[in-house]
């Protein structure tokens, strides 16, 4: 554990972004958690992520339960809004905020216990709510901080470090969000920051549920043989099925790829995901064969990553509300309470 | 790349910036950490084995180290970025050290039956001494002088250094015993190699300040002084007083001592004169401001061209404004401006326009070749001339450097005379002592301070202007005083504790990657070197400083370390899991002579 502020001092020669800031400007605290965790390589994916898009720190707010996936918004965007929730409750908490200010880029950070246990009717309902935001769980298999218990992620039959295996059937929180309406799906590796960034920075211009897992390996309690989310199992078992590149308006194209193996979507803010396909018939489109193509390659043993599923014509919670334009918390008591009257007459053209 | 071969002990040298610097390279960043931990006899004696007088370069070194350091180029965040004051660290190392005799080498007790003699008694010579004496040989040390020391005592004034300073690291050396013949000048070489000397040492300067040929030198010359000259003169007490206004033609270090000695004899006015720009001047940036904060002001591209007099008196010097110019191939000329003359009235003229060596007393049929420029042929390693038995060192050896060089010099040829008494060849360097050793780290286990600090360089306090102009031995600079000493002393980034990398143990988890403040560390495809500096984490931005290459990892990667900006904090070996980052301290000795080694 690091007990020292990192040092302040910086490469002079970092990019800076159009904001003026560096990535480091986009770090927390120095993490208190141990060390080589998986969880550590997203936040800084995820640093690297609002550094790319220029994202103003104080136009996010980070939210997340309880567990070592939860601790991590205190090491990354320090000058963001934060809400620590109680244990597998930051859906709702996430839901309650962006109803009342939607212009805000929700950032729900998670893990596998916080979201597939305790907290998987709040996972479920909040994705299917179609609310906007990216929901990352950072998904070790264990419960780390109780020292390496099996989690609802851990695959039937890998083994725990003392030797035990767990005989329970693995949630997939990927098929389940497939399932209940997340347009945008995806699934990464903690050890690929070059899968993890763009698919962190399209999750976050994505404007509806967009959900990532990202397997993080428990350095502590879960990097052994006989564990399915180890640093060595993930490399040996992952199926890429694509690579993802955010491309400015004005980008040039450094990235050849073989024709017709290349996708373009056209982003709402101007920009384009381009998607490259690394398996030839993989769709990112197709919600119904990308279900079938997860539970066959999980038969196998093998994980897929990548951009799974994409909806181009996602919506979200406030359109399906039809809420006013401008964000609740931004209207007056008098607009959001305009009284009896007005609400008698509201009854009355319901009767 | 291939991967990096740390065991070439050359590797980890090297990123000990300042110590690489150091022509003696002294351990910097050892005896930094002793003097941040209040040990500062521990701290002089670590110097004091590699660059013999600790007291004196503390206080007038050229410092090669400090633009080496690396603090100057990772403090861009800072207002102003600068080295950590290596060289006033080591005064205060000095200053405040116990008594220190007890832990001095003693004279042999053993003679070796060789006989070395020693021309000059300065910093080369001295260095030479203490590292003969204590393996037993005759020691017979020559100085024109009556006191040893050499330039150090007549040429710097003794507000830059006090005498008893100078005496008392003097006399480690004279304690040894040497057998000292001084006030006794060498007039022949010749006559001196005929008696039964083993070899011979040259270590009597650069002692000749070069002349300034212009029309009215001859007329005016009872009050035109050659700089170095007259500061002998002024150091030995013979001359207490100059004119009120003073010229002081030139622009190195000697042109500052002499403008700065002038003021405090008599000098109200007092005005430098250089021929180029000031930006060109030779003399120490620190030197400079130093004058300037006396009241003197420097006046550039004005080229002497007539002393003027009147009744036989000097009356003030004539000056061609000239400008810089490129020719057609690059190269930069002064070039009459066109401007009128200026004239400069002026009671004294102090010359410091350069030194040169002078070897009238060397034959030239003894064996010693000379090269065109009538300097002697000098093998930079070994330090040895053409005539085996004859050696040269400081600036005598390659003309005037200072005296960091000169000690460096005197430690080679001390190596070189041994090895030529115990019939091998010169050419038989020992290797330098290295050693690496892991540090502890974690919760409050630190064996050094990671915490890198934030503050900016500390300026070293000066006693009142009013005082010092009015003494010309009160010496100016006070000191840190031991809570600046401590700060600047934590500013160091302790460079000599390294990241070692041990490749089979990483995961590749990126830890070391997600921690590093400086965005050193980067894993990725290998390449040629230019390409792989291209594609780090961050521009690699100084080709001279090296790239750290671990051999293949488990996906076909390389870990490539940037050791250009590097903290050396240690977070990378900190956040690692499998201990692949460890914080080795690398402390290395230079070659020396057996008995300086063993301490």
């Amino acid at each position: 554990m690091t007990y020292i502020v990192k040092p302040k001092l910086r490469h002079p020669a970092i990019p800076v972004n159009k904001l003026g800031f560096t990535h480091r400007d986009y770090e927390g605290t120095v993490s208190t958690l141990c060390a080589g965790c998986g969880h550590d390589s997203i936040s800084a994916a995820i640093i690297q992520a609002c550094f790319e898009l220029a994202i103003e720190p104080h136009r996010v707010a980070k939210l997340s339960g309880i567990g070592c996936s939860s601790k991590t918004p205190a090491y990354f965007l320090g000058q963001s809004h934060g809400f620590n929730s109680v244990h597998g409750r930051m859906p709702s908490v996430l839901t309650g905020a962006n109803l009342a200010n939607k212009d805000l880029l929700y950032l729900g950070v998670s893990g596998d216990g916080d979201s597939a246990s305790i907290g998987l009717g709040q996972f479920v309902h909040c994705v299917r709510r179609g609310v906007n935001m990216v929901y990352i769980t950072e998904n070790n298999g264990v419960y780390g901080l109780t020292k390496g218990q099996f989690s609802a992620t851990a695959d039937k039959g890998s083994k725990s470090k003392g030797g035990a295996s767990n005989m329970d059937t693995a949630l997939d929180l990927v098929s389940m969000a497939l399932m209940v309406g997340a347009s945008f799906v995806g699934r990464s590796f903690s050890g690929d920051k070059e899968q993890m960034v763009p698919l962190i920075m399209a999750a976050m211009r994505h404007p509806g549920p967009a959900f990532i897992d990202i397997i993080s390996p428990c350095v502590a309690f879960n990097n052994h043989a006989g564990s399915t989310k180890a640093y060595d199992f993930v490399r040996a078992h992952n199926d890429a099925v694509n690579r993802l590149d955010i491309m400015e308006p004005r980008d040039p194209i450094t990235v050849e790829y073989a024709p017709g193996t290349t996708e373009e979507v056209a982003l709402h803010d101007g920009s384009s995901l381009r998607l490259a396909k690394l398996d030839a018939n993989y769709d990112a489109n197709d919600r119904i064969m990308a279900m079938a193509y997860l539970q066959a390659k999980a038969a196998k043993g093998e994980l897929v990553t990548g951009l799974i599923y994409l909806d181009k014509h996602a919506t979200d919670m406030h359109a399906n509300l039809d809420t006013v334009d401008s964000p609740l918390n931004l209207m007056s008591e008098k607009e959001l309470c305009p009284g009896a009257k007005a609400l008698d007459g509201f009854n009355a053209s319901h009767r | 790349m291939k991967p990096t071969d740390i065991k070439n002990p050359d590797y980890f040298h090297k990123v000990v910036d300042c110590q690489w610097a150091c022509p003696a390279h002294t351990p910097v960043p050892e005896y930094i950490r002793m003097i941040a931990a209040g040990r500062y006899s521990d701290a002089y004696m670590v110097n004091w084995h590699s660059n013999v007088f600790p007291g004196v370069l503390g206080r007038t070194c050229d410092r090669p180290c400090e633009p080496a350091c690396r603090r100057g180029r990772v403090e861009e965040v800072n207002a102003a970025p600068a080295p950590v004051a290596i060289c006033r660290l080591k005064r205060v190392a000095a200053d405040n050290k116990d008594d220190v005799k007890a832990r001095m080498p003693r004279p042999a007790t053993q003679k070796n039956g060789k006989r070395v003699a020693l021309i000059g008694a300065g910093p080369a010579s001295l260095t030479v001494a203490r590292d003969l004496l204590p393996l037993g040989y005759n020691v017979v040390l020559y100085d024109g002088d009556a006191l040893a020391g050499g330039m150090m005592r007549t040429q710097i004034p003794k507000f830059r250094l006090p005498e008893t300073v100078l005496n008392e690291e003097v006399d480690y050396i004279l304690d040894l015993e040497p057998e000292r013949r001084l006030g006794q000048k060498i007039n022949s070489l010749k006559g001196l190699l005929a008696e039964d000397y083993d070899a011979i040492f040259v270590g009597c300067g650069a002692p000749r300040g070069r002349e300034l040929e212009i029309p009215g030198r001859k007329e005016a010359g009872a009050n035109i002084h050659i700089g170095i000259d007259w500061l002998a003169s002024v150091s030995f007490g013979h001359t207490t007083k100059i004119g009120k206004r003073v010229i002081v033609l030139g622009g190195g270090n000697t042109a500052m001592d002499c403008c700065r000695t002038s003021r405090r004899l008599g000098g109200d006015e007092v005005t430098v004169v250089v021929r180029s720009g000031f930006e060109e001047m030779k003399a120490s940036p620190w030197e400079k401001e130093d004058a300037m904060h006396e009241g003197i002001p420097i006046h550039n591209f004005l080229v002497p061209k007539e002393f003027l007099h009147e009744n036989g008196k000097l009356s003030g010097v004539r000056f061609e404004k000239v400008k810089a110019e490129r020719d057609a191939k690059g190269r930069r000329n002064l070039v009459p401006s066109g401007e009128p003359d200026t004239i400069l009235q002026c009671d004294d003229v102090l010359v410091a326009v350069g030194q040169e060596n002078a070897f009238p007393w060397i034959e030239r049929d003894i064996g010693l070749e000379f090269d065109k420029w009538d300097m002697p042929v000098v093998d930079p390693a070994t330090m040895q001339s053409t005539n085996p038995k004859v050696f040269f060192g400081g600036d005598a050896a390659f003309g005037p450097k200072n005296i960091i060089w000169a000690v460096a010099h005197g430690h080679d040829a001390a190596i070189s005379i041994d090895l030529l008494c115990q019939g091998k060849p010169t050419s038989l360097r020992p290797p330098p002592m290295v050693n690496l050793s892991s540090q502890k780290m974690g919760i409050h286990e630190w064996s050094y301070d990671n915490d890198i600090s934030n503050d900016n360089r500390f300026k070293v306090p000066h006693a009142p202007i009013e005082l010092t102009l009015k003494n010309v031995k009160l010496e100016v600079e006070l000191g840190f005083d031991l809570k600046q000493a401590f700060s600047e002393a934590q500013r160091c980034l302790n460079c000599d504790i390294q990241t070692v990398f041990d490749t089979p143990k990483c995961i590749e988890c990126d830890a070391c990657v997600d921690i590093c403040p400086m965005d050193c560390i980067t894993f990725t495809a290998n390449d040629a070197e230019e390409e792989l500096r291209l594609h780090l984490s961050a521009p690699a931005l100084h080709p001279t400083q090296d790239l750290y290459v671990s051999s293949v990892l488990k996906t076909g990667r390389i870990m490539a370390k940037d050791e250009d900006l590097c903290l050396h904090c240690g977070l990378c070996a900190e956040r690692c899991p499998t201990g692949a980052w460890d914080m080795q301290k690398f402390l290395l000795e230079a070659p020396k002579t057996e008995y300086a080694c063993h301490r």
